[in-house]
C-alpha cells in the first residue's frame, strides 16, 4: 500500500526526466515536448501497457501529460468495444473530460481574479 | 566569415544546458508534484466514495486548482525555471498553460481575448492527443475485427 | 565625404538633455541611480501593459524636456519606437504630445538609429529641437515574442530579460560643455543563421562586430581612441561572441569595452544572461553614459546598440534570426 508513494514519486519523475532530456538534448520547445508525450502515452495505451503502469505507479502515472493520451485512447477503446468504429470517435472524451473541463473552468475564473505579474 | 565557421564559434562560446542537474531537478519537482497527487487521491479514496481508479478524475481537477493559485499567485513560472519539464510535464504544467493564457489575455476582453487565447499553448496538445488516440484506437478496432489481436 | 551608410556631422548637434523612466524590477539595475523616475507599478498605475509602455515612453519625452525647459510645442521632431505590434505604444504616446513624429523600428538598436536620424535632421538644418528614445516594457514584450507572463516556461543561461525602461534624448545643434554627436555608422541586416530565440546575443553579436569594424576603418580610428566602446544588449553570451569576433580584426585590448544588457543588472544570476530589450540600450546611454560625459569622464565614447530583428511568425515559420547593429560616435570637448 505504501510503495505506491514511492513508485508515484520515481515513475513521475522519470516522465519529467524524459520531457527535459527533450528541451535539453533535442532543443525542443515545450509544446514540441508536451505533443510527442501525449502522443506516446496514446500509444503505449493502444500496446495496452498504460494500464500496467497506472496499477504499479498510481499518480505518479495519470498526473504526466502522457496519461491525456492514454484516457483519450482508453475511452476510444472502450467504446469501440461495445459500438465497434463509430465508438472509436464518440468514446475519446469519455474519460477525460475531468481534466479539460476543470481547466477551462479555472483558467476562466482565473482570469477573473489575476493579472500577470512581471515579477522574478 | 561564413555561417558554418561562426556556427562553430557560437557552439563553442555558448554554454550548454548543465543536463545532468537539470534532470535532477525536473525529477524532484515532477516526482514530487504527482506525490502530493498521490496523497490528494488518498484524501478522495478515504473521504469520498472513490476507488484508486475513479479518485483520478477529482484528483486531476484538484491539481488543477492548485496550478490556477500558484499561476494566479506567480509562483507557478518559479516551479517552471527551477523545475523545467517537472513543471511542464505533470497535468499541472498543462493547468499552468491554460490558466497563464487565459489570465495574459484579460486585457482584449473575454471573448477575443479569454475564450479565443485559452487553448493557445495547450491546444497542440488537445490536438495531437485527440488525433493519436483516433488512430490507435482505429487501426486496434480494425486489427480486432480481422481477428489479428483481442481487446 | 559620403558613403557607405558612414555619416560625418559636422556641425557635430549636441544632447540639450536625457530622460529615462524604468520599472520597480529595475530597483535591481546596476544603473537604478541614475534614472531620472521610477514607477512603483509595472504599469504604470494604467490597466494594460501596453499603456503603461506607452506612459513609460511619454514621462522619459516628457522628463528630457522639461530639463531644458521645453514643452513638446518647441520640439520639431519626435523620433522614437518599440517592440510591441506595429510600435503602438509609440504610436499611442506620439498623439498625447503632438509632436511631428516618425515611428522608428530597429529593434533594440532603436535608441541609436533614432539618435542618428536626429542628428541627421539637425545637420540638415531642418531641426532646432528633436526628442529621440526608446522603450520596452517586459510584461508587453515577453507576452508578444515568447509566452504568457505567468507560463512556467525554463530559461535557460543564454536567455535574457526584457527591460521594462525608457529613454528619450533632446537633440539640437551644438552648443558648448554638451556631449555632441560626431560620427555615426548605419548597420547592415546580418544573418548568420542562427535560430534560437531564446539565445539572442548569439545572433547579434555578428552584427555588432561588422558595424564597429566599418565604423573604425570607415572613419580612420581606432579601438583605443574611445574611453568606452558600448555594445547594446549582447548580454555575457553574446558580449563573449563579440569580443572573440573583433580579436579576428586585430583587436585585443578590451578594457574599454562594455556591454549595456551585461552590465544593466549586475552579476545578478536571476536574469541570466542580463538584459535586453529597446529601453535596455536607453536607458543606459541616455544616464550613465550621458552623465559620465558631461562630468569630462568620457570624452568619447561610440555606442553601438543591437536589434534581433525577428517576428514571433519568421521564428514559428522556422526563419533564421536577422540582427542589426547602429553605432553612433559621442564626443565631449
Amino acid at each position: 500500500m505504501f510503495s505506491i508513494y514511492i513508485t508515484s514519486f520515481i515513475v513521475g519523475g522519470l516522465i519529467c526526466v524524459i520531457g527535459q532530456l527533450m528541451f535539453d538534448v533535442a532543443k525542443l520547445t515545450p509544446a514540441h515536448t508536451l505533443c510527442i508525450l501525449v502522443v506516446a502515452g496514446s500509444v503505449l495505451d493502444g500496446f495496452g501497457l498504460y494500464e500496467p503502469l497506472i496499477d504499479f505507479a498510481g499518480t505518479g502515472a495519470t498526473i504526466p501529460i502522457t496519461s491525456f493520451g492514454n484516457s483519450l485512447t482508453h475511452g476510444a477503446l472502450a467504446e469501440a468495444e461495445k459500438h465497434g468504429l463509430i465508438g472509436v470517435l464518440t468514446g475519446m472524451f469519455e474519460v477525460t473530460s475531468s481534466g479539460i473541463s476543470a481547466a477551462i473552468l479555472f483558467g476562466f475564473i482565473a482570469s477573473f481574479l489575476f493579472k500577470p505579474k512581471g515579477s522574478l | 566569415m561564413d555561417k558554418e565557421k561562426y556556427a562553430k564559434l557560437e557552439e563553442g562560446i555558448t554554454p550548454k544546458p548543465p543536463l545532468l542537474k537539470n534532470c535532477i531537478k525536473a525529477f524532484l519537482v515532477g516526482g514530487t508534484i504527482c506525490l502530493i497527487a498521490q496523497f490528494i487521491a488518498l484524501f478522495y479514496m478515504t473521504f469520498f466514495d472513490f476507488t484508486e481508479r475513479t479518485a483520478s478524475n477529482p484528483t486531476v481537477a484538484t491539481m488543477i486548482f492548485i496550478s490556477m493559485l500558484l499561476t494566479g499567485f506567480g509562483a507557478y513560472k518559479k516551479v517552471g525555471q527551477i523545475g523545467g519539464a517537472g513543471g511542464a510535464v505533470p497535468i499541472t504544467g498543462f493547468g499552468n498553460a491554460v490558466v497563464s493564457a487565459a489570465i495574459e489575455h484579460r486585457s482584449e476582453g473575454f471573448v477575443l481575448g479569454v475564450g479565443g487565447n485559452i487553448f493557445k499553448l495547450a491546444g497542440s496538445v488537445i490536438v495531437f492527443g485527440v488525433f493519436s488516440a483516433f488512430i490507435v484506437a482505429l487501426i486496434k478496432t480494425i486489427l480486432v475485427k480481422m481477428g489479428v489481436i483481442s481487446w | 565625404m559620403v558613403m557607405k551608410g558612414l555619416l560625418t556631422f559636422s556641425s557635430t548637434p549636441s544632447i540639450l538633455a536625457t530622460g529615462v523612466t524604468a520599472g520597480p524590477l529595475e530597483k535591481k539595475s546596476a544603473f537604478q541611480a541614475g534614472f531620472d523616475k521610477m514607477y512603483e507599478d509595472e504599469r504604470c498605475g494604467l490597466e494594460t501593459n501596453e499603456q503603461g509602455h506607452a506612459k513609460l515612453m511619454e514621462a522619459a519625452c516628457m522628463i528630457a524636456l522639461s530639463k531644458v525647459d521645453k514643452i513638446p510645442s518647441d520640439t520639431d521632431f519626435l523620433l522614437t519606437g518599440d517592440l510591441v505590434n506595429q510600435m503602438t505604444p509609440s504610436n499611442f504616446f506620439a498623439t498625447t504630445v503632438g509632436i511631428p513624429y516618425f515611428g522608428m523600428f530597429s529593434a533594440c538598436a532603436t535608441s541609436v538609429s533614432s539618435l542618428l536620424l536626429a542628428a541627421l535632421l539637425t545637420e540638415a538644418g531642418m531641426s532646432k529641437l528633436a526628442i529621440a528614445g526608446s522603450s520596452s516594457q517586459h510584461n508587453a514584450i515577453e507576452r508578444q515574442f515568447r509566452y504568457p507572463i505567468e507560463y512556467g516556461a525554463q530559461k535557460g543561461d543564454t536567455a535574457q530579460w526584457t527591460v521594462t525602461a525608457a529613454g528619450a534624448a533632446a537633440v539640437a545643434p551644438y552648443q558648448q560643455g554638451l556631449p555632441s554627436i560626431e560620427r555615426g555608422t548605419v548597420g547592415k541586416a546580418i544573418d548568420m543563421g542562427m535560430t534560437d530565440p531564446l539565445n539572442m546575443g548569439a545572433a547579434m553579436a555578428p552584427a555588432a562586430a561588422d558595424t564597429l569594424k566599418r565604423h573604425l576603418t570607415g572613419h580612420g580610428t581606432s579601438a583605443s581612441d574611445y574611453d568606452l566602446i558600448m555594445t547594446g544588449d549582447l548580454a555575457t553570451v553574446g558580449f563573449s561572441i563579440f569580443k572573440e569576433l573583433v580579436k579576428n580584426q586585430g583587436i585585443t585590448e578590451f578594457g574599454n569595452f562594455s556591454d549595456a544588457g551585461m552590465e544593466f543588472y549586475g552579476n545578478n544570476p536571476d536574469f541570466m544572461a542580463g538584459a535586453s530589450g529597446a529601453g535596455c540600450s536607453a536607458a543606459v546611454y541616455f544616464s550613465d553614459v550621458y552623465q559620465k560625459m558631461k562630468d569630462k569622464e568620457y570624452k568619447k565614447v561610440l555606442l553601438i546598440a543591437t536589434g534581433a530583428l525577428l517576428s514571433p511568425l519568421s521564428y514559428q515559420q522556422g526563419e533564421t534570426i536577422p540582427c542589426i547593429a547602429h553605432a553612433v560616435e559621442l564626443t565631449m570637448k
